[in-house]
Parts: structure tokens; C-alpha cells; sequence
């Protein structure tokens, strides 16, 4: 068939737009759905005949966008509306999120599955609490890609100052967000300036039009991650010959004869046929919808999770979470809700409300329960277990919904910031890894370790550190350099590290560790969830590098069992990744141990 | 199949399996038409090798052409689905409706009312629909899980929010939902699914060769139903129907497009939406907001 008949290359980009009553959003997006073709001739006939009844003087794009009869009589949006734009190149759903009552509640639900947000902002009002609040929400929700669209630039007679006033004020803002940097538009929706093409209004711009920055978007900006999540959806089962796990794939790739853990029963198979929806299949990844037969009985059913066994979520009943309030009635502590994540349905209850965000300024307020719009800090605690990544780590598993169990009513949406284990929970989990980097003195252990476990933190994933230095200051400071005293000091820091990888957190050590017999103690003590990470650098690079100045008082002799001078450092055999300091940054060093933990997490 | 349409296909899949999940007694409302025809296929890749887990209900206004019928009972034997018909001449007979009369007398608005007794009688909690959100401006703010009270009524005002792929299907006794899983498609989206997966199409959507007549700019099949005003004379011309469904309301288009692939060129240079060719539609600016309000699809 001809190309032009499939677009092959079509990508799928949600977005959404907010903005105040009457920043002139309704018309902006008129405006875009016009000139890209999408109004058919009746449409326009029917805006101009409404136009002429109202006694409007010309057409009012905004109509072109108001769906429902109430909004039309009073002049307002109310609630999350969708529209389809296709240009050559992309094909774009926008959640149309309106900036009047329950204006946090609809941009929430409207950005909840957006690759990129636009929010207007009136020249003439200048950042306003509403912008706050918008910008609040995208960081909130992770949107990877945002415009601040500053319209009705035709009011100030295009004056750059009075955009740049608005760029200056808003780049210190999201300074205190966790956001990706901002594009700035200058428009004017009315006009037309910027919005499908620049025009000689704003010589000034160096920003792009709204096209061009909707048609730079790409859906692939979220975090891929890599770990196997698939949230069982619906049991295949019309006889007794055939029993198919239906779901789609949160994240991760699965292949036929994999080997997957079944939660929360714990049961092991093996994946022994796959089908996507053309039929039976290889593998599958991330968005397929799949049906999964394994090769032996297990307790498997609706709300479950599969995953592979190294690589299991958090196991918790209690957790932290940033929820935005919809429901009418405040939230009630102690009450039992509904709450559905994935495919799950448990129940829930509030066990505290640690605060409340002014969106406004981002201050913090000590408040005891939530209503509707207002976002805030949760503590939540599940009747049953929850299998739960981090929502910036995955949002397909970290997003979730509490529902009012009495009138049904989805009462809120929640982001899980952090999990903590009860200790029933924990026995249903692997361990966390530990990390072990070895090396010499002065290779780069600790500062890799350092970044690495800065990352895995920024992710939401819990982490402890462990370091020689540390140790020996404290716990071990009974114990000298002697190979007796080497030994028993990796001994504990052994055991040490199991323990805090037990109670789930990645535990990330740094220890010199100088023979092989060192190393396969270490191994022995904390067993399978060991990742062996050897950071190598030559003795000369060390010696050169002599940040803490060992090397040198160990010439002097003041040292005299320092590795690599008065002690052998063996060339380690077993390592699962080597990290070559010499030849790589400390950032591709980190980012590549990062994945590597991710992937075994 | 482009990269949009994949995802497009994957998020009705989802949503058609979700509904099977969540609900005991749902069914797929079948009009005859191309949307309900690309969900029952969507629906037979759901769940293959097992057949689909739910029946087609068909409000039938007796009204049809039969090319529908024809093709609706070729479908339920091919996908092995159970289908059940409810008629809205049962629904006249019983004095729940009267009808109308007139030159331009539809049973199009009595169907709500056959529709609701079927769900009664039947204990239907989903009704799987073909709407789509680019349809028409009321429904661009339609759910994919959307929430009937008992009397079958949609409160716009009252959606249920809904977020992420997070569906609450929950209601109480009484209540019911329709479900929309195209709601992302537009019309284009449709035909091209159609091409790339083959599907099988009733032939009122290619270009035939019909007796239609004229009124106020529309053309209309000329066939029992229709009533003719003074002076309406039919006209032998090659047209096509965008959409399908009773035939007192479904305009037909000159059209010399014989292939899916000629429709889709054809609606690349198309001018005019899909529902101009719905006389229901051209009642009044919320003409299909009201409609929906009383329980309509
Ligand atoms: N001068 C000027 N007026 C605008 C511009 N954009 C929108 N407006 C006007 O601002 C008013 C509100 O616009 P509307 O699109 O309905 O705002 P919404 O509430 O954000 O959807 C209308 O009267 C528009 O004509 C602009 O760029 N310049």
C-alpha cells in the first residue's frame, strides 16, 4: 500500500495544555486544530452560526474546542476534554485541561498520561498562582517535556522585556522544582504570531513556534526501565486445556522460556508460550498486550505481578505517596478505601497526612487531612501486599487511585515516592544487591560509589553506603592491617551489608579487598544478590593520583602492609563488572553500574 | 500498521480485556456499522485462541438495510459469538414509545429506550460502544469507563476522573457503564485499521450504485422507510454511506470509492465531518449531548 495511506513513521504524542480562564487556550488550540486541517467545512459552519447568535463581530475559535452545553452558556470549561491533531510527522491526543473549578484535579487527571504539557501564561498577568500550580503538577507527575506558551504578546506591543521578564521569573522557579529545562514561546493566538509559523512580529524570538516544538516531541522521553513488570490482567481460560495470563507489559521484555516469579504467591515457571495480539510470538516489551502460558500449575490470578526472580518490585504494605485530592469529602484517616494500582485492587487506609503543598509557593503545611485539589505527603497502609517501584523509577507501576468504597468515587490519585518494608513483606522479596567495589587505594571506589548511590536515591530507590574508611573509625576500629585483621574486617562489613540489603536497600560498599580469598569470603557471606565491581586503575595512576597521601608515607615506610606497596593486590578474576578509571569518566562509570543494578534489582 | 495506530490498538485491547476483568454480564453493542465491527475484531485478538467472552446485542429499529443484517449474521458465525436482538418494534408494541410520524419520522431516538429495557432484561452491567471522542463535541470528554446511573442517564458534570490506565468500573446495583474503547481513534485511524488487519466491511461502505433522493442538501437512500415529500423523485447515483446504522438516518455520499484504500484517499481530501451525514445530529447545536443525557449510545 501506498505511504502515504499507512504513515508508517506516525508517532503517538499525548500532551496537554492548561492555562488561566482566559489566557487564551481555548483559542490557541482552535487556532492549531484549524490550520492543521482538522475542521471539517460543517464544524465551521456550525462556530460561525453560533458566533452570529451570540453576536459575536468575527468567528470565536475558542468555541471551536467547548464541548458541553453548560460550558457554553457560562463561558467556561469544566472539565478534561480531547482533541486529535495529525501533522506530516505526528499524531497528537491533547487533554484539554481546563482552568477554572477543580482546575488541579482536571490538569491532574489530563497530564496523568501526557509525554508533554503547554501552560499558557497571559503577558499581561504574568506568572500567576494558577502557572505555579501547573508547573507543580508536571513536576509531580514527571512530564518529561513542558512549554511555557507567554500569548497575547499583541497586548504588549511584542515587547521582548516582558517576556523575558516572565522567562527569568519562571527559570528561578523550577529551579526549586525537580523538572527538565522549560522551552519558552512568545505568541499571540489570536494573530497567529509563533503559533503555526513566525511572523514579523517578533524578530526578537529565538524560541520555537508551538508547531515545531509539538512536532520535536517524542513519546520514547519517559524512562524505559528495564526490569520485566507485568501486571496480570485477566485469566484466559475457556477450557480445561488452555489457562493464558492476559496483561500488558508495564516495562521490560519477555521471551518465551523465560523464567518468572509469580507475586505475591512466590511461585516460579517458566514462560512456555507467549502470544501478542498477531499471535503466538518470541518476545514481547514494553505497551504489548500479551497472554502468557506457563509450564506448570501455579496460583496465579487478576492484580497478581509477574517479574523475573532477581528482579522483583518492593514488597510493602505501608508507603509514602504524593497524592492530589479529588474527591468532595476530605480525606479521613483511618477509613478504609479502595485502592487500585496496576491491575490490583486493595484496601487502604491514610495512615497520615504528613503535609500539605501550597502549590502556590511550594511551602510546606502542616495539615491533618486533605481536600479536594489540594495536593500532598501520605503515609498509606494496604490490607494486603503491594508490589511497588518507585513512580519516578516506573510510572505504570507507581501510579495508583483511591476510591471511596461506599459512593465509588475516585477520591484521589497518588504517586508512590517511597516504600517501606513491614517484615512480613520483606520474606517476600529477593534481597536488595550489593554492590562491592574493589581496587586499589586512590582508583576511584568511593567517588563511584558516591555518585552511584546519589542516583539510585534520585530514583527512590532506598540505599546504603558502606566504606573502609567509615568502618574503621567505628565498628572495627579494634582491627590493625595485619591478613587476619583484613579478613575479619570484610567479614563484617560482610554482614553488615546483608543486613541492610535484607531490609531493601542497595547496598553499595567500597572496600579494597585484596585477594581472591577476600573476595569469595565476601561472596560466600552475602550470597546471590553479590555484584562483584572491580574499579581498576594501575598502581602508577594510583600512586600519581595519592589523594589522601598513603602511597607516599607508604615508600616512606610508615605504612608497612599498604596494598599495592608492603601487600599484594590480586588481579581480581570473578568480577561481574569492571570499571576501567583510567579510561572512563566517573558519570559513564556510575551510569553504567547504575544500570546494571537496575537490571538485577 | 503505523507506530500511532500499534498504541491505539494496544490501549483498546487493553480496555476491552479490562472490561471482561471488571464486569460479569458485559456485552458489545453491534449497529452494523464500521466501529462496532473493528471492536469485535479487536475483541477476537483480545482473547484468541479462546473465542470472545461476551455477546453482541443489537437494538434493531427495524429500520435496516439488508446489507447490515446479511453482514451481521455472517459476522456472529464467523467469530462465534452469541448474539441477541431486541427489537424496538417490541418496545412500540408495548406502548413504551410512540412513533413518529412524518416525511421524516426516525426510530432512531426510540432505540434509548428498547436499549435500556434490553439492558434490564438482559442484567447487562458494560455495554461496550463504537463512540469516539472526535466524533462530535459532547463526547470529547467522554470516558473510556463512562458511568450510567440506574435510570441509564450519563452526568456530564459528574465524571468519575480517570487517570493513568486506572479504570473504575465500580457501581452499584443498577448502575451500569459504557465503554468506549476507541475513544482515542478518529475516523481515519478506523479505515486505516481496516486496511492494515483486512477486516471485512458491510458493502454500503463502498461505492454502489442506489436510488436515492435529495432533501435539504443531503442524499438519502430511497427505501421503504423513508416517507417521500411532493416532488422528491429518486435518482439513480453511485454513493457510498460513511457511516451505518438505521437507515432512516444515515445519509449516503457521492462516492466512487470501491476499495478501502480508495476511502482513504477519499476522506484525506474530504471536507465535511462524519456525523453531517446523521440527520439526528442536525437538530440542534447540543443535539447529541441531550440525546447521551437520556442514555443513548
Ligand atoms: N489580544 C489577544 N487576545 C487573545 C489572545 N488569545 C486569546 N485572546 C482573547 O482572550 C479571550 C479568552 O480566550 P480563550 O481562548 O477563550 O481563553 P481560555 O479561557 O484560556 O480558553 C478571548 O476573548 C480571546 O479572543 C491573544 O493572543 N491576543
Amino acid at each position: 500500500m501506498a505511504a502515504d495511506l499507512q504513515d508508517a513513521q506516525l508517532d503517538l504524542i499525548r500532551i496537554s495544555i492548561a492555562g488561566s480562564v482566559d489566557d487564551g487556550k481555548s483559542t490557541l488550540l482552535g487556532r492549531l486544530l484549524l490550520e492543521t486541517g482538522q475542521i471539517y467545512e460543517d464544524q465551521y459552519a456550525a462556530l460561525e452560526r453560533g458566533s452570529a447568535h451570540r453576536g459575536e463581530a468575527s468567528v470565536n475559535l475558542a468555541h471551536l474546542t467547548d464541548g458541553l452545553k453548560a460550558e457554553r452558556e457560562q463561558n467556561i470549561t469544566i472539565d478534561v476534554a480531547y482533541r486529535y491533531m495529525t501533522t506530516p510527522t505526528r499524531r497528537f491526543i491533547i487533554a484539554d485541561t481546563p482552568g477554572h473549578q477543580q482546575y488541579t484535579r482536571n490538569m491532574v487527571t489530563g497530564a496523568s498520561t501526557a509525554d508533554a504539557a503547554l501552560i499558557l501564561v497571559d503577558v499581561q498577568n504574568g506568572v500567576t498562582d494558577q502557572t505555579r500550580r501547573h508547573l507543580f503538577i508536571c513536576s509531580m507527575l514527571g512530564i518529561p517535556q513542558v512549554a511555557v506558551i507567554v500569548n497575547k504578546m499583541d497586548l504588549v506591543d511584542y515587547a521582548e522585556t516582558a517576556f523575558t521578564a516572565i522567562q527569568t521569573e519562571l527559570k528561578a522557579l523550577v529551579g526549586r522544582l525537580q523538572m527538565p529545562p522549560l522551552t519558552y514561546i512568545a505568541t499571540s493566538a489570536v494573530v497567529g504570531d509563533n503559533v503555526m509559523r513566525r511572523t514579523d512580529a517578533m524578530p526578537w524570538h529565538i524560541g520555537p513556534t508551538v508547531l515545531e516544538f509539538m512536532e520535536g516531541l517524542s513519546a520514547a522521553t519517559w524512562l524505559n526501565p528495564p526490569e520485566l513488570r507485568i501486571p496480570v490482567q485477566y485469566v484466559v481460560r475457556p477450557d480445561r486445556t488452555f489457562r493464558g495470563y492476559a496483561g500488558r507489559i508495564a516495562s521490560g521484555t519477555v521471551r518465551r522460556g523465560d523464567e518468572l516469579l509469580a507475586l505475591p504467591s512466590r511461585q516460579h515457571a517458566k514462560v512456555e508460550r507467549l502470544s501478542n495480539v498477531d499471535g503466538p510470538a518470541d518476545e514481547a516489551g514494553t505497551g504489548e498486550n500479551v497472554i502468557i502460558e506457563l509450564d506448570r500449575n501455579v496460583d496465579v490470578s487478576r492484580g497478581d505481578l509477574l517479574v523475573r526472580p532477581r528482579n522483583a518490585p518492593f514488597a510493602t504494605r505501608a508507603f509514602e505517596a504524593i497524592v492530589c485530592w479529588m474527591g468532595n469529602a476530605r480525606s479521613v484517616r483511618g477509613k478504609s478505601y479502595a485502592l487500585r494500582q496496576t491491575t490490583r485492587e486493595v484496601s487502604a487506609t491514610i495512615t497520615e497526612v504528613m503535609y500539605r503543598f501550597d502549590v502556590a509557593t511550594y511551602h510546606r503545611e502542616n495539615v491533618t487531612e486533605l481536600g479536594a485539589n489540594d495536593i500532598g505527603r501520605v503515609a498509606i497502609q494496604t490490607g494486603q501486599p503491594m508490589f511497588l517501584d518507585t513512580y519516578q523509577h516506573n510510572r505504570a507501576i507507581g501510579a495508583f487511585i483511591l476510591i471511596d468504597s461506599i459512593t465509588n468515587e475516585v477520591v484521589a490519585a497518588g504517586t508512590v515516592t517511597s516504600t517501606a518494608r513491614t517484615d512480613e513483606a520483606a520474606e517476600l522479596v529477593s534481597e536488595a544487591p550489593v554492590v562491592w567495589l574493589i581496587g586499589l587505594s586512590g582508583a576511584g571506589k568511593s567517588t563511584i560509589a558516591d555518585a552511584v548511590a546519589e542516583r539510585l536515591r534520585l530514583q527512590g530507590v532506598p540505599v546504603a553506603r558502606l566504606d573502609g574508611d567509615d568502618l574503621r573509625g567505628g565498628l572495627n576500629s579494634d582491627l590493625g592491617f595485619s591478613p587476619e585483621d583484613r579478613r575479619e574486617n570484610l567479614r563484617r562489613a560482610a554482614h553488615v551489608a546483608k543486613l541492610f540489603a535484607r531490609a531493601g536497600n542497595v547496598t553499595v560498599c567500597s572496600f579494597i579487598t585484596p585477594t581472591e580469598a577476600d573476595r569469595a569470603l565476601v561472596r560466600e557471606v552475602i550470597g546471590e544478590s553479590f555484584i562483584e565491581t572491580y574499579v581498576k586503575a594501575s598502581l602508577e595512576t594510583c600512586e600519581g593520583r595519592d589523594v589522601k597521601g598513603h602511597y607516599k608515607r607508604a615508600r616512606a615506610g610508615e605504612l608497612p602492609d599498604f596494598t599495592g606497596i608492603g601487600s599484594v593486590f590480586e588481579e581480581p578474576k570473578h568480577s561481574e563488572l569492571v570499571l576501567d578509571s583510567e579510561g572512563t569518566a566517573v558519570d559513564e562509570c556510575a551510569t553504567r553500574l547504575t544500570e546494571l543494578i537496575n537490571e538485577r534489582r | 500498521m503505523n507506530t500511532a495506530l500499534r498504541e491505539l490498538e494496544a490501549e483498546a485491547v487493553y480496555v476491552i480485556r479490562e472490561v471482561v476483568a471488571q464486569f460479569e454480564r458485559p456485552a458489545l453493542l453491534f449497529s452494523g456499522g464500521k466501529d462496532s465491527t473493528v471492536i469485535a475484531h479487536l475483541a477476537s485478538k483480545a482473547f484468541a485462541p479462546a473465542p470472545i467472552p461476551f455477546p453482541l446485542l443489537h437494538v434493531d429499529t427495524g429500520h435496516n438495510f439488508p446489507e447490515t443484517l446479511e453482514f451481521r449474521d455472517r459476522l456472529v458465525e464467523r467469530l462465534g459469538i452469541r448474539l441477541a436482538v431486541h427489537y424496538v418494534q417490541d418496545s412500540i408494541d408495548a406502548g413504551l414509545v410512540s412513533e413518529e410520524t412524518g416525511p421524516r419520522a426516525s426510530r432512531n431516538a426510540l432505540q434509548t429506550v428498547t436499549l435500556l429495557s434490553a439492558i434490564s432484561a438482559l442484567n447487562l452491567d458494560a455495554c461496550i460502544g463504537g463512540a469516539r471522542r472526535d466524533e462530535e463535541k459532547a463526547r470529547a470528554k467522554e470516558r473510556f469507563f463512562s458511568h450510567r446511573n440506574t435510570q441509564g442517564q450519563w452526568d456530564p458534570k459528574s465524571q468519575r476522573p480517570e487517570l493513568w490506565n486506572l479504570f473504575d468500573g465500580r457501581k452499584h446495583k443498577g448502575e451500569h457503564f459504557r465503554v468506549f474503547p476507541l475513544n482515542n481513534w478518529t475516523e481515519l485511524d478506523v479505515w486505516r485499521y481496516i486496511a492494515a488487519e483486512a477486516i471485512e466491511l458491510p458493502s454500503l461502505y463502498f461505492s454502489h450504485e442506489r436510488e436515492t433522493i435529495e432533501r435539504d442538501g443531503t442524499l438519502w437512500a430511497w427505501i421503504e422507510y423513508i416517507q417521500p415529500e411532493p416532488g422528491e423523485v429518486p435518482v439513480k447515483r453511485r454513493v457510498r454511506f460513511r457511516t451505518v446504522g438505521d437507515a432512516t438516518c444515515t445519509a449516503a455520499m457521492l462516492s466512487e470509492a470501491a476499495t478501502v484504500e480508495d476511502v482513504i484517499r477519499e476522506l484525506l481530501e474530504l471536507r465535511v465531518s462524519e456525523r453531517a451525514s446523521r440527520m439526528d445530529d442536525r437538530r440542534s447545536e447540543s443535539a447529541m449531548e441531550d440525546r447521551k443525557a437520556r442514555g443513548y449510545f
